[in-house]
């Protein structure tokens, strides 16, 4: 840690440090990016606030850690969410379900407790000790750009990601799926008066952002540690995600997303131990100008 | 049944029936005041960060307390297990209050936090009530913190920058050569920080970079560029539990070559990033791969009790109960200041390594070897827990066991 104030020609040394710390953070914002999509749309669209998002994460690891054992990590990539959605799916159909029209704080609780007993299931069937997962062969290495360093690992998931952001849009936007979907949101009552059955929707939009927890956590698997904590290790960082977005917000999450990758790297480039507290002192920051979040759409039902 | 009549005959027979099953089930406390068992405290943690080792460390006491048991006991009584989780210091005290108020456990065993461990500490001083911790690293526990009721299984951190050291000076990564440090940033870290800081200065190492870590930190991304700019000879890890798994997988991610070596490890740690990730040179307390005679039968036995091959945290405790074991029998009682007594006595244990091990009697640190570790050359693993490399004991033999200890004069430690 430099003792002295930077001097201007210092401060010009650091500018290309500074500037690598803010082109890591956008690609980095992938991370953040995916742990928070499906969380951001279970409560957008479901009324729940899914604590339990963090374990599903978590699920997407392990089946992943399984899966790849057989099928190798293509196969673990695409199955892994297939399998978690479908345990989301069984959950949405007897557990949520209840809870849509109540007060969000019973939806909040099961999640909560949910959220606990899958942790400790899963350090039940797989032991409480980290299991190892490698980046897959193919996709080892480095991109090289000037004196800039890019994992292509990395850059893979940041297209994972945007690919993921698309094709939800484009659900959400250009279906009448997504029609039907956002009608529910505002207003469950007209929806119902128009013979529409929500019921089908939510199963589906649970099990598409749960589908998008697990392969958040397929693919952070082979560069975080797998362990039975590693959905409480990722949870707060995808509060802080939607809550700076703004909730109803699509693109909302994609720019907090970045925000949050930027400046916790600008963060561990000036003070590092203040890394994570930096994320928080912005979602602060954001809740005091906008309490709604940069991007935050009312939503009639909750008004 | 018979409705709306009051007591019936039926009735007291049922009523009586039940008492009598619910009182064979009630007050435990009082059936066990019997004493034919010994009651032994476990307390360690068995969520969180370092539940991994928590588990292992709870599969080595319980092997331990069975094979005691197994033998006949101790002073013809058999040892009854008391295991919890420790859960955080607060906990961790009230836990060791209640087990030694309430359920009479003559010592309490574990521990892997140092936060935790300096709590229970004070509870067992106060009871007067032998802690044998097995996991607790902080130089200060055995400095400032001692107490006379404490014993200290684990190796300090300045044991560990010494084992780790050793290795690092014969690669000529030591003198002359700049030092990165990532650091953890809580106590634990901190001690280890300072420690390997006192190491550097002693042996003409240029330690003046180091970037703090928060502990909740996942992604190490930022770091990982800070250290490709630094371009420094080594890059020193003082980090804990799983962030060492997460740090040394990402740091493989990037390719840096930069040679990687840290005073905290724990074998678990090396497990989970994968023969592929793992690098650098670490020290080490205890290995599964060691081959003295009494270490290949601990691991034999525990490999076919638990499936898998014990890590160096189920040695601990697994040490810990057997020590405890030994100590009651040789000093014919289970008082806590008897045992004390004999633990402090200089008397010699079998530590399942080379050669014997003996509490230091002004610190109450066990002094043994220990060793450096690093990654074993792929065509030579045996399978997925053999991919650690083992080096030889330091000290070396004919060496003094203190010499790789904190000495006298640099310890602020005074037992009452």
């Amino acid at each position: 840690m430099r003792t002295s104030p930077p001097r201007e020609d210092q401060a010009l040394e650091e500018l290309p440090f500074v500037l690598e710390q803010v082109v890591n953070g956008v690609v980095v914002s992938a991370y953040y990016l995916l742990i928070a999509l499906g969380l951001s749309l279970i409560f957008s669209l479901g009324g729940i606030v899914n604590l339990a998002h963090g374990a599903f994460y978590a699920l997407g690891a392990y089946f992943a850690v399984e899966i790849e054992r057989y099928l190798g990590f293509g196969g673990a990539l695409i199955l892994s969410p297939i399998l978690v959605a479908g345990i989301g799916i069984a959950l949405e159909r007897t557990m949520f379900r209840r809870f849509y029209r109540s007060d969000p704080i019973l939806g909040l609780l099961l999640t909560f407790g949910l959220a606990m007993v899958i942790e400790q299931t899963i350090r039940i069937v797989w032991g409480a000790a980290p299991l190892p997962f490698q980046i897959p062969d193919f996709i080892r290495g480095q991109l090289f750009v000037g004196d800039m360093i890019f994992p292509y690992y990395r850059l893979a998931m940041l297209a994972v990601a945007a690919l993921a952001v698309a094709g939800t849009w484009v659900l959400l936007n250009k279906t009448s799926f997504g029609r039907v979907v956002k009608a529910g949101v505002q207003n469950p009552d007209m929806v119902a008066v128009l013979g529409i059955s929500l019921a089908p929707i939510m199963t589906a939009v649970v099990a598409l952002g749960i589908g998008l927890a697990a392969l958040a956590g397929v693919l952070l698997a082979p560069i975080s540690g797998v362990h039975p904590a590693m959905g409480a290790e990722i949870i707060t960082a995808a509060f802080v995600v939607v809550v700076i977005g703004g909730l109803g917000s699509f693109w909302g999450v994609v720019i907090a997303a970045v925000l949050v990758g930027v400046v916790r790297g600008l963060a561990i480039h000036f003070v590092p131990a203040a890394a994570e507290a930096s994320i928080y002192l912005l979602m602060l920051l954001v809740l005091l100008l906008r309490p709604r979040g940069l991007f935050g759409e009312r939503i009639m039902r909750f008004e | 049944m018979i409705y709306g009549k009051g007591l019936t005959r039926r009735a007291i027979l049922k009523g009586s029936a039940g008492a009598a099953a619910l009182a064979t089930l009630g007050a435990p406390a009082i059936v066990g005041a019997q004493s034919d068992v010994i009651r032994v405290g476990h307390l360690t943690p068995r969520t969180g960060f370092l539940g991994p080792l928590g588990e292992y460390a709870v599969m080595g006491v319980t092997l331990a307390t069975e094979e005691i048991n197994a033998a006949g006991g101790v002073l013809g009584r058999k040892i009854e297990l008391l295991a919890e989780d420790s859960v955080n210091p607060s906990t961790a005290s009230t836990k060791a209050d209640r087990m030694i108020g309430r359920d009479r456990v003559i010592a309490i065993l574990g521990e892997i936090s140092s936060a935790s461990g300096l709590a229970i500490s004070q509870v067992a001083s106060r009871e007067k009530v032998p802690f044998i911790q097995t996991g607790c690293n902080s130089d200060e526990l055995r400095g400032k913190a001692c107490n006379r009721y404490m014993f200290h299984i684990e190796g300090a951190n300045t044991m560990y920058i010494n084992a780790v050291g050793d290795s690092l000076k014969r690669e000529d990564l030591v003198k002359d050569k700049k030092w990165f440090g990532l650091t953890a940033d809580y106590a634990y870290g901190h001690d280890l920080l300072q420690v390997s800081r006192r190491y550097a200065e002693r042996n003409g190492a240029d330690f003046s970079q180091n970037e703090l870590v928060p502990t909740d930190s996942t992604d190490f991304s930022p770091f990982i560029l800070k250290i490709r700019r630094a371009r420094p000879d080594v890059v020193v890890s003082n980090l804990a539990g799983n962030q060492i798994t997460n740090f040394i997988k990402q740091y493989k991610e990037y390719g840096l070559d930069f040679p990687l070596a840290g005073g905290g490890f724990d074998t678990a740690a090396a497990w989970g990033a994968g023969p592929e990730a793992f690098a650098g040179i670490w020290p080490a307390i205890w290995h599964h791969t060691l081959d003295t005679p009494s270490a290949k039968a601990f691991t034999a036995a525990f490999t076919k009790r638990w499936g898998k091959p014990p890590e160096n945290q189920a040695w601990g405790d697994y040490l810990g109960m057997k020590i405890l074991a030994h100590a009651i029998a040789e000093s014919k009682s289970t008082e806590g200041d008897a045992l004390v007594q004999h633990l402090e006595s200089g008397a010699k244990f079998d530590v399942l390594k080379g050669r014997e091990g003996y509490f230091r009697s002004w610190d109450h640190q066990l002094m043994n070897e220990m060793y450096s570790i690093r990654p074993k050359p792929r065509d030579k693993q045996a399978d997925q827990w053999d991919m650690l490399l083992l080096g030889d004991p330091v000290p070396g033999p004919g060496e003094d066991l203190e010499s790789i200890a904190t000495s006298r004069s640099e310890s602020a430690c005074t037992l009452g």
